[in-house]
């Protein structure tokens, strides 16, 4: 029977092509849609994890309600106290201590006086050998020029923001800041290379300098703004987030004491979560709307079809045939369009999405001004997901587009055959 | 009130150097009293400007800041000339001792010896607090005569800390001042603000200044301790500033006020 079915539609063009075309084209369209906005979140979801929030993060009650100020006084003291106990009850986390803060970068002439300021955004991590900092936050592929710091007094800028400073490796800078108590803080720092993160709100004046450093530097020994959690494999995983969170919480959180550590998730933490429900609403729209528009199309499809094999429909009710069976038969070539058409639109935005996801698309000059902390090259990301999304609307269309087509087969009537045949 | 006290004590830095430059005249006759009564709010003010400013004075100070997890205290020796330079040392703590700070005019220098560096404060650094204190560089860098700034106006009389005293109300002579209005408690017979507050343009209070304690040096009543607050931090109670020791004098070498005697 399907042989039967298919031959009809491969020896019938006008039956296949145009149904089979539209069809593709909105599952194309859905497939890449999917893909690009998991790239998009993915890419929102890496970014933010390796460079602002890991995926989880524990600071002080106190820091917590105003960290965006990085309130470096509210910072979480008896650091190694913590890292030893959170590495111990929590192993399969990867626990790493930041310290955020702002200042300025002061170049010097040849007289130690002022030649050249900048303000600054730094965020000092452990950059000692075989930390997992270094790859989260990819300096090694983002060197642009000079080397890591391998020693103490050793500071990295963003390329962008050491040229416009016009300061070389090896050329020393001034940090001028705040001690955690809130004194100013004068520190000279060696400049051993630049980097460029791809994310034009961290390379307008990013620093990263080695935690110890900072601590000394800002007078927070053993002290850190936040503690961030990284899951083992680097993938963010919402409800084991929330697992640790209530945890932890549960465990350590005091609502007396604002200096308590209080655990948030990156979702939370970062905002992401209405990002991603957005998303997600976006692609189920997406899909229903494609449903809707292609049920439509494929139903009008369906009449125009109907109409031009009146005849044939009129020939296989006179010579005995059911119009249920008919009907049936017209439902059983929807799928076939259905199928081919999805798989046809499934290869055409895998191929896409696969593409753009190997390739990228820079569009850094989009975000020169922007304080997001997104990366300025974006990949789609094609999952087996973004597959089914595609796969199930492109069949249910057409199947629902012949389907309201296909009802004028129950109004024919028996008797009448002959007389319209004749005609 | 803040302005003058802030500036005669030089403090912490910047502040001690700016609080307390005095008037030739002044020196020359400090008895207040023997003055007759000022009759209007203009005369009131030049009397506390007359009271506090001097050509020189050397003053010791300590600074306690109550922050939210506990206080820390600063302490510092300041050498001020006329009413526009002062140069401050830092003495305690072990990590602040050495800083420097100089204010010529209306210029700052801050020298941090581990580093070497002189470093010109200007711009948003100016509105940094004083070692974390509730005062700010931009508050020593003000002009401390206050009858150069403001249109005064009394507002009424009350007993503050027992002492009869006037409520003056100062209002901006011109846009660029930091503190649009204050509202000042000034003793009747001493001449000192007792208590201050200052509002931005908006009618936002910005600062509170409470005299816990006053001295008499040569002749003038001058603040011993006090507290500040700023308003709009949400957290501390306020930093206190006690003068150790003040002394005033006209001879201050010329030398000290240089950017070389940072590094000495």
């Amino acid at each position: 029977m399907i042989k039967f079915l298919l031959k009809g539609l491969l020896r019938d063009r006008s039956r296949s092509f145009f149904p089979v075309l539209t069809v593709a084209f909105g599952v194309f369209l859905i497939v890449f849609l999917d893909a690009f906005f998991n790239g998009a979140l993915t890419n929102m979801y890496n970014a933010t994890a390796h460079h602002q929030t890991g995926h989880v993060k524990i600071m002080t009650q106190a820091y917590a309600a105003e960290a965006e100020q990085s309130p470096n006084e509210l910072a979480l003291l008896d650091l190694a106290d913590w890292l030893a106990r959170l590495r111990a009850e929590y192993p399969e986390i990867i626990w790493t201590p930041r310290i955020n803060f702002g200042g300025l970068i002061d170049i010097p002439d040849q007289n130690g006086e002022t030649r050249i300021q900048g303000p600054a955004a730094g965020l000092a991590v452990d950059l000692s050998a075989g930390s997992p900092e270094i790859g989260f936050l990819n300096l090694e592929k983002s060197l642009v020029r000079g080397r890591l710091p391998t020693k103490a007094g050793e500071i990295l800028l963003a390329e962008d923001f050491a040229r416009r400073l016009q300061v070389s490796p090896n050329d020393t800078v001034t940090l001028i800041g705040s001690t955690m108590h809130g004194s100013m803080a004068v520190n000279n720092f060696t400049l051993a290379g630049t980097v460029r993160f791809g994310m034009a709100a961290m390379d307008r004046g990013a620093i990263i300098v080695d935690l110890r450093d900072v601590q000394n530097a800002l007078d927070m020994q053993d002290a850190a703004g936040v503690l961030l959690g990284f899951f083992a494999d680097d993938a963010y995983d919402n409800q084991k987030a929330e697992i640790l969170k209530a945890a932890f919480n549960a465990q350590y959180q005091d609502t007396a004491d604002e200096f308590s550590p209080v655990m948030c998730t990156l979702v939370e933490d970062s905002g992401l979560g209405s990002y991603f429900a957005m998303a997600s609403s976006a692609m189920f729209i997406i899909a229903l709307i494609f449903v809707a528009v292609m049920a439509l199309v494929l139903w009008n499809a369906g009449l125009i079809g109907g109409l031009r094999r009146y005849g044939e429909m009129g020939v296989r009710l006179a010579i005995g045939e059911s119009k249920i069976h008919i009907y049936l038969s017209m439902l059983g070539e929807a799928v076939l369009i259905g199928l081919g058409g999805s798989i046809i639109g499934i290869l055409g935005g895998v191929l896409l999405g696969y593409w753009l996801q190997y390739h990228g698309l820079d569009y850094g000059a989009m975000f020169k001004d922007s304080s997001m902390m997104v990366e300025n090259v974006f990949r789609a990301q094609v999952t087996l997901n973004s597959c089914f999304i595609g796969f199930f609307p492109g069949v249910l269309a057409t199947l629902i587009g012949n389907a309201l087509a296909g009802l004028g087969i129950f109004k024919r009537q028996t008797a009448q055959l002959f007389k319209e045949l004749e005609n | 009130m803040l302005k003058r006290i802030i500036l005669g004590i030089c403090a912490l830095g910047v502040v001690l150097g700016a609080v307390t430059p005095i008037a030739e005249e002044s020196i020359a006759s400090p008895a207040a009293a023997a003055k007759p009564a000022p009759q209007t709010a203009a005369e009131i003010l030049q009397r506390i400007d007359d009271n506090r400013l001097s050509d020189g004075k050397i003053a010791v100070m300590s600074m306690t800041i109550h922050g939210r997890r506990g206080d820390r205290t600063i302490s510092a020796k300041s050498w001020q000339r006329n009413i526009q330079d002062s140069f401050t040392e830092y003495l305690a703590p072990a990590r602040e001792k050495g800083t420097k700070m100089l204010k010529l005019g209306d210029q700052l220098w801050t020298y941090a010896p581990d580093t070497d560096r002189t470093i010109l404060i200007s711009g948003h650094l100016l509105r940094q607090s004083v070692m974390g204190s509730d005062l700010s560089y931009e508050d020593m860098m003000e002009d401390p005569v206050l009858a150069n700034n403001y249109n005064a106006a009394i507002s009424g009389e009350e007993i503050l800390n027992g002492r009869p005293a006037w409520v003056l109300e100062l209002t901006a002579k011109k846009d660029d001042i930091a503190y649009a209005k204050r509202q000042l408690w000034v003793d009747q017979e001493r001449f000192i603000a007792l208590k201050e507050n200052l509002y931005a343009k908006s009618g936002a209070l910005l600062k509170t200044l409470d005299v816990n304690a006053v001295m008499q040096v040569d002749g003038r009543w001058l603040a011993k301790s006090m507290l500040y607050k700023d308003a709009l931090k949400k957290d501390g109670d306020g930093t206190s500033v006690v003068i150790e020791s003040l002394e005033f004098n006209d001879n201050l070498p010329e030398t000290l006020f240089s950017k070389a005697s940072l590094r000495k």
